[in-house]
């Protein structure tokens, strides 16, 4: 998916990008409302993750103003407040949903996949390959014409064989992906989900492979 | 509760005392007044009627043959009669020498043809009011000076004198009794305002700290603009610890997202199972730390909105259904259904933030206590109060702690490995009571904890 993100704190502009890079997603950085501005009129954005705190002015009245012109491309608020009333006025001014900093990766990528599927109800952009056509936002995987929606676990999963076919995840990575951290889970409740996907990849050209003592990999054996 | 400022005295009172006292005054001196008045007026019908008689009886005197000869006309005396049945005296005199009457009469000096001389003196025991009057008789070659003395006691006079005097006391009883209900009025409308400004000071709400705009007598402006610049010095420094705590809240957490993300993307890259461990705990760290800060900082405000509830009509289920989009999100993310059964239209009076709070902190508990791919079912019903109760499939309250979890910092024997500051509770249970109603905790006979707040 490609963002726009708009944070003045060019750290935490990088430690973002760089954490969703790894997801595959594509982001581009502005440090202030002009450039924000400039940035959404020409980008065609899945989008925007915007800070409320800005050197030139507050992210509010790039809200209004987003919000008055056409763009009707989906807004997530990045807040450092905690206060109930100014995250319902952040809502009231058509954010689509907050997240306080600082955030998981994983709740700001759910949050950014309900808020899609909200608006649109499916992605735009589909992945098609080896035999399947995954839906990541509305988690529709469809093998052969047969369409099933995975849960989120096994959707997450997916995403992140898709993002790097052919590269082995270790056990232990695929736990921090799909667990909390304050979850204390075993690796092996990793194997419960690498076996349903490989259930619901059954009639397809993907193979999820074990390696011994490594992890797993995706295959696409054509 | 603010301290009650010591009391020297009341206004109203002193205004009251005041007025009434300077009306008794005015009422004793009236009497006299009219009294005095009264008196003088008296004498003077008395002496006019007495110097007329004086003068007939010296009327009807003549000098015939050398001799002076008094006929005193019956009129001289009638004109005297009273109701009271007054004694009249006389005695007449030629020159010094006594000719009729009372001997014990003694005319005064000074009296002559122009007018009489009047006197208040005591005859024969009694209080008389005496008139000496005189005329030069001229007869052939011959000078005489006539003196008639007359004298007349004042039980008539005194009467009336009385009878004045009883009415000029009623007359004043009325008067101060007028002077009574006007100083109450005039006390009431005075202090009227300040009671009516001292009302709109407490029927405000809390945060209300707008100038008061209602116009307010002349003497009342300074007070009044005292108060408006207190208010308006309070609003400023409370908009700045408001601004102050957003900005400390901007600076710590923004530092803290940063480690945050950097961890999670390294995490992605390091391999070694100690690295991970430590990454691992310093994602936790700060999660627990900014967890903390936010419920800390919540639990300040919910301290401080119980005192002074901000009441409206809510209605729960919509309140509850803006919680549960917002949070099905984190939900999905253990594949965990929310579930709300709501019946329609039950609504209760209460802050709506506070509730909001509430709930969100219980229906957060019951979602870190699930375990993944079971349902927290949330159910808003109207009988027989208005109640969300919220329950979980996990592993329940350890059933001898039940009543000790809503302590503050307090938490659960099972509760460790599990990021949380304890708080959670503590707050939901505060905004019930603030509202007056409870939270009920109780475990599910299949497992699974039971929470119910009610109002």
């Amino acid at each position: 998916m490609k963002f726009l993100l708009v944070e003045d704190n060019h750290d935490l502009a990088d430690a973002i990008s760089s954490r969703m890079r790894l997801d595959g997603h594509v982001v581009d950085h502005a440090g202030n409302l002009d450039e924000a501005t400039a940035f959404s009129e020409v980008g065609d954005y899945d989008l925007i993750l915007l800070d409320i705190m800005l050197p030139d002015g507050d992210g509010r009245t790039f809200l209004k103003e987003h919000r008055a012109s056409d763009l009707d491309t989906p807004v997530i608020v990045l807040t450092a407040r905690s206060q109930v009333s100014d995250r319902i006025g952040s809502l009231d001014l058509g954010a689509d949903d907050y997240v306080t900093k600082p955030f998981d990766h994983a709740e700001l990528e759910a949050r950014c996949r309900a808020v899609l599927r909200r608006k649109s109800g499916k992605s735009q952009t589909k992945v098609t390959l080896g035999g399947i056509v995954f839906d990541p936002v509305a988690g529709h995987l469809t093998v052969s014409g047969e369409m099933v929606t995975l849960r989120n676990r096994e959707l997450r999963l997916l995403e992140l064989f898709l993002s790097a076919p052919g590269q082995i995840f270790s056990k232990q990575k695929l736990v921090d992906r799909l667990f909390s951290y304050d979850d204390d889970v075993s690796e092996n409740a990793v194997e419960v989900y690498v076996a349903r996907l490989r259930k619901h990849l059954d009639n397809s050209d993907l193979e999820i492979t074990t390696l011994r003592g490594l992890g797993y990999r995706l295959d696409h054996d054509s | 509760m603010t301290a009650r400022p010591p009391v020297s005295g009341s206004l109203r009172n002193r205004l009251v005392l005041t007025l009434i006292g300077g009306a008794a005054v005015l009422t004793v001196l009236l009497f006299f007044t009219v009294r005095n008045y009264a008196t003088q007026i008296a004498q003077q019908g008395q002496d006019n009627i007495l110097g007329a008689s004086a003068a007939a009886i010296l009327d009807s005197a003549s000098i015939r043959d050398g001799q002076i000869d008094v006929d005193i006309p019956y009129s001289a005396f009638s004109m005297l009669a009273t109701p009271s049945d007054d004694c009249v005296f006389y005695a007449i005199y030629q020159d010094d020498v006594f000719l009729s009457g009372y001997k014990a009469l003694v005319p005064e000096r000074g009296a002559s043809d122009r007018g009489g001389v009047y006197k208040t003196a005591t005859f024969e025991g009694m209080e008389v009011r005496l008139v000496t009057v005189s005329r030069t008789l001229i007869g052939a070659e011959q000078r005489r000076q006539l003196h008639v003395v007359l004298a007349q006691t004042q039980d008539a006079l005194s009467e009336t004198l009385d009878q004045i005097s009883r009415n000029a006391a009623l007359l004043g009883v009325g008067f101060f009794s007028l002077a009574v209900l006007l100083s109450v009025w005039a006390t009431s409308t005075t202090i009227g305002p300040l009671k009516r400004l001292a009302d709109s000071v407490t029927r405000r709400g809390p945060q209300d700290l707008s100038p008061f705009a209602k116009p307010v007598p002349s003497e009342m402006v300074p007070l009044v603009s005292s108060l408006n610049s207190l208010m308006g010095r309070l609003d400023q420094s409370l908009g700045q610890s408001e601004d102050f705590i957003a900005e400390a809240a901007h600076r710590v957490r923004t530092p803290l997202a940063t480690v945050r993300s950097y961890a999670e993307a390294t995490l992605q890259r390091v391999d070694r199972e100690e690295n991970r461990n430590a990454v691992r705990s310093m994602i936790r760290a700060i999660d627990e730390s900014s967890r903390a800060a936010s419920q800390l900082l919540d639990h300040a405000m919910i301290t401080f909105r119980a005192d002074h509830l901000d009441r409206q009509t809510i209605d729960l289920g919509e309140l509850v259904g803006e919680l549960v989009t917002r949070l099905t999100p984190l939900a999905e993310m253990k594949d965990l259904e929310l579930n709300l059964r709501a019946e329609k239209g039950v609504v209760c009076s209460g802050d709506p933030i506070l509730i909001q709070n509430a709930v969100r902190n219980l229906i957060d508990n019951a979602l870190k206590y699930s375990p993944s791919e079971s349902s927290v079912d949330i159910v808003i019903a109207a009988e027989p109060r208005p109640h969300v109760c919220i329950s979980d499939q996990g592993p329940g309250f350890p059933p001898d702690e039940v009543g000790k979890l809503a302590a503050r910092f307090a938490r659960g024997r099972n509760a460790e490995g599990t990021i949380g500051s304890g708080l959670g509770l503590t707050i939901a249970e505060d905004v019930a009571t603030a509202h007056g109603g409870e939270l009920t905790l109780s475990n599910l006979a299949g497992g699974g904890a039971c929470v119910t707040l009610s109002f």
